[in-house]
């Protein structure tokens, strides 16, 4: 039985792989000649971008039953319960914030931003992994992000939900909110544009709204297909009107193609701005620590790689529980690890040239913050930090590690705590002892900051909860595109692969194979 | 249908199973000289609107002039309000500080050419349609799942109920259908 799923396996790594008369496989095969040597996974695992053998009313059938006529009702339900557990504790502790003041968080002079500034920033990372698989990534042509697109942007818009929550409560007078926002009024006054802090919200806002746009026209042909198979009558109604009466016109295709493409290289430099920008509300500043021209680029792979490391914590347990192990394989959560490894160092060497410029400057403030950062008061967490982003990941180079899921998903977990020790590394530490000897302090969170913080974790399950529940979470349009395109490149119409024959020791070749056109 | 033979038509639709199916009826159809006609696909075919004779590049134009308009607006808002509505001298720094204006004229390029690409793109779509005829044949419901149509429209000069019916058929589709208005 093992050797027979290893036959499996290794047949359809074979293919991925393209010994077989895969011809000009670009973007979708690793480079001919180059076949990774098998690793045994389980029955059900695959390392091809989609299970061979799908086809086009496979795809649509299998995503739409999941929402039209779903099973997981015991095990959704049992986790919605939690979450809004824990989303009324968020609400809790908004409700005391906004009654109380923010004196209810632990933050006061010097350190006047602490967990709210350190979670906006890190959902604020996480959401950008969503963009940069939906955006990024398909302009270069990277098929494999089909399957994980769609909850990968829905992840971007709950995480960016989550963090615009934090400023506005930091605000301490949340009826002025709309003073940041260049609105005409009696007054007179107009925002102080030559802060990074109003960028931000130009930055987050616009980030929001073109990624929910970019999120509803990927939707509007899935919709339709819903709105199509759905039998229930109201689930019909509400699914056609959010279609907007889509039919999947070839002139309707030749434009929403075009504004596609055109919203993904839109969003391309707006997930980099984005990030970019949150940088500046520290890097402009003059606190030590936090004035850093490496702040922009190493910020921006921080969130990428924080996002990844959270669409893996949502993927592993999402395609178990929905059973989409075909649709989202074994390949896909590998190059997930791949670019948490790659974004992984180039964070670590944000904080090793952190180290060295402490070193190089020369200057007083600047040595005395390295310095404070290891065996300060909070020394603990910079070697955390150390562990969770330098040391962790490393085990994503051996790919028996990168295709082992709970090792995965423990590295993912890891890397999440760390990013946030990262911001607060960044924000507290730097904060805490700056100039003036005679006004440093300590920071310490109150109930009411984990809460929040807690609580905002709430907020986002609850709501991919519900997204997983009523919106298909996975592309069933690009997966039908997808599934024509991987036709073609594997030979003619849909192919599947006969289970090879092994040859003694298991091992399989590409002659072994032999196509065979799948049953209409 | 065949005793319905009074009621207005929209056109005639013909079912196929594959996309190459389809681009080659489209193409014929072309040849024979159809114009006014139209292909749906669960998913975007490539080489479709080419072999329908459909060219539009009206969406990325309008796209273009949004981001125009987004980034010379925001830019203006910031000098006016930095300059002329609101001038506060911050520890001397120049009013007019254009590096500073950077990231918001970027955001308001973004914003405003993503919104009026989406926009231009929804209406020139014609959506939202709450009716649209060719939802009238059953068979329709799988144009979003698995199966490909040809509708070849009434409007259009060459159409002729039989003769286009018989065109179709000639085509080997799964099945061919008239479309109610």
């Amino acid at each position: 039985m093992a050797k027979k799923a290893r036959a499996i396996n290794a047949s359809a790594q074979a293919a991925s792989a393209g010994t077989l008369t895969a011809p000009g496989g670009t973007g979708i095969v690793p480079a001919p000649g180059h076949a990774a040597p098998p690793v045994p996974v389980g029955d059900e695992e695959t390392f091809a971008i989609i299970e061979p053998g799908h086809t086009y009313g496979s795809i649509s059938q299998k995503i739409s039953e999941i929402i039209l006529h779903g099973n997981l009702w015991t095990g959704w339900l049992v986790g919605l319960a939690m979450t809004v557990s824990l989303l009324l504790l968020m609400l809790t502790a908004l409700s005391m914030v906004i009654l109380q003041g923010v004196g209810m968080w632990g933050i006061n002079i010097p350190v006047g931003w602490g967990f709210d500034i350190i979670s906006f920033v890190w959902w604020i990372g996480i959401g950008h992994a969503g963009t940069l698989i939906s955006a990024i990534l398909l302009l270069f042509h990277q098929n494999w992000r089909t399957s994980i697109n769609r909850f990968a942007e829905a992840m971007t818009i709950f995480a960016v939900m989550c963090a615009g929550m934090y400023p506005l409560l930091h605000l301490g007078r949340h009826q002025y909110a709309y003073w940041m926002f260049p609105v005409p009024n009696t007054m007179q006054l107009w925002p102080q544009f030559r802060s990074p802090l109003i960028w931000d919200v130009f930055a987050v806002s616009t980030y929001f709204t073109v990624s929910a746009t970019f999120w509803y026209v990927g939707l509007i042909p899935d919709l339709a297909t819903l709105r199509d198979r759905a039998t229930n009558r109201f689930a019909k109604i509400i699914y056609g009107v959010f279609a907007l009466g889509w039919r999947g016109s070839a002139k309707h295709w030749h434009r929403y193609t075009a504004i596609y493409l055109l919203l993904a290289a839109i969003s391309t430099p707006l997930v980099l701005s984005v990030h970019s920008v949150i940088s500046f509300d520290f890097s402009v500043g003059i606190v030590p620590g936090w004035h850093s021209t490496i702040f922009p680029p190493y910020f921006v792979a921080g969130a990428i790689f924080a996002g990844f490391a959270f669409v893996l914590i949502l993927a592993i347990p999402m395609r178990a529980l929905c059973n989409l192990r075909d649709v989202i394989t074994m390949k896909h959560l590998e190059n997930c690890g791949k670019v948490m490894l790659a974004t992984g160092m180039v964070v670590f060497y944000g904080y090793l040239m952190e180290l060295f410029m402490g070193y190089f400057s020369r200057n007083t403030y600047e040595q005395y913050m390295t310095t404070n950062r290891m065996v300060g008061p909070y020394g603990p967490s910079y070697w955390a930090l150390f562990f969770c982003n330098g040391f962790a990941p490393q085990i994503l180079w051996f790919r028996k590690m990168r295709t082992n899921i709970p090792c995965l998903f423990i590295v993912s977990l890891i890397v999440s705590v760390g990013m946030f020790l990262e911001r607060f590394v960044i924000i507290v530490v730097s904060l805490h002892r700056d100039y003036l000897p005679a006004a440093w302090g300590m920071y310490y969170p109150t109930f009411w900051d984990w809460a929040q913080f807690i609580g905002s974790i709430g907020l986002f399950s609850t709501l991919f909860l519900l997204f997983v529940r009523v919106l298909p979470s996975i592309s069933m349009a690009e997966v039908r595109e997808l599934v024509h395109h991987e036709g073609h490149t594997a030979g003619a119409g849909e192919v599947a692969y006969e289970e090879a024959e092994t040859s003694g020791d298991g091992q399989t070749t590409g002659s072994n194979l032999k196509p065979r056109p799948a049953q209409a | 249908m065949e005793t319905n033979k009074q009621s207005p038509l929209y056109g005639i639709l013909a079912e196929f199973e594959t996309p190459e199916q389809l681009l080659d009826a489209a193409a014929q159809a072309r040849d024979a000289g159809y114009k006014q006609m139209d292909a749906y696909a669960p998913f975007p075919v490539e080489g479709m609107s080419e072999a329908l004779g459909f060219r539009d590049k009206r969406v990325p134009l309008l796209t273009l002039i949004g981001g125009f308009c987004g980034g010379i607006g925001g830019f203006t808002l910031l000098w006016w309000c930095t300059t002329i509505a609101y001038p506060i001298n911050i520890a001397g720094r120049p009013l007019f500080g254009w590096p500073h204006f950077i990231a918001i004229t970027f955001e308001c390029t973004v914003l405003i050419s993503a919104l009026t690409g989406t926009l231009s793109m929804l209406i020139l779509n014609g959506l939202p349609m709450p009716y649209h005829p060719v939802f009238n044949v059953p068979a329709f419901a799988r144009a979003s799942s698995d199966r490909f149509f040809l509708c070849i429209e009434e409007k259009d000069a060459k159409f002729n109920r039989e003769e286009t019916m018989k065109f179709l058929q000639g085509l080997s589709p799964l099945g061919v259908s008239e479309v109610e208005r």
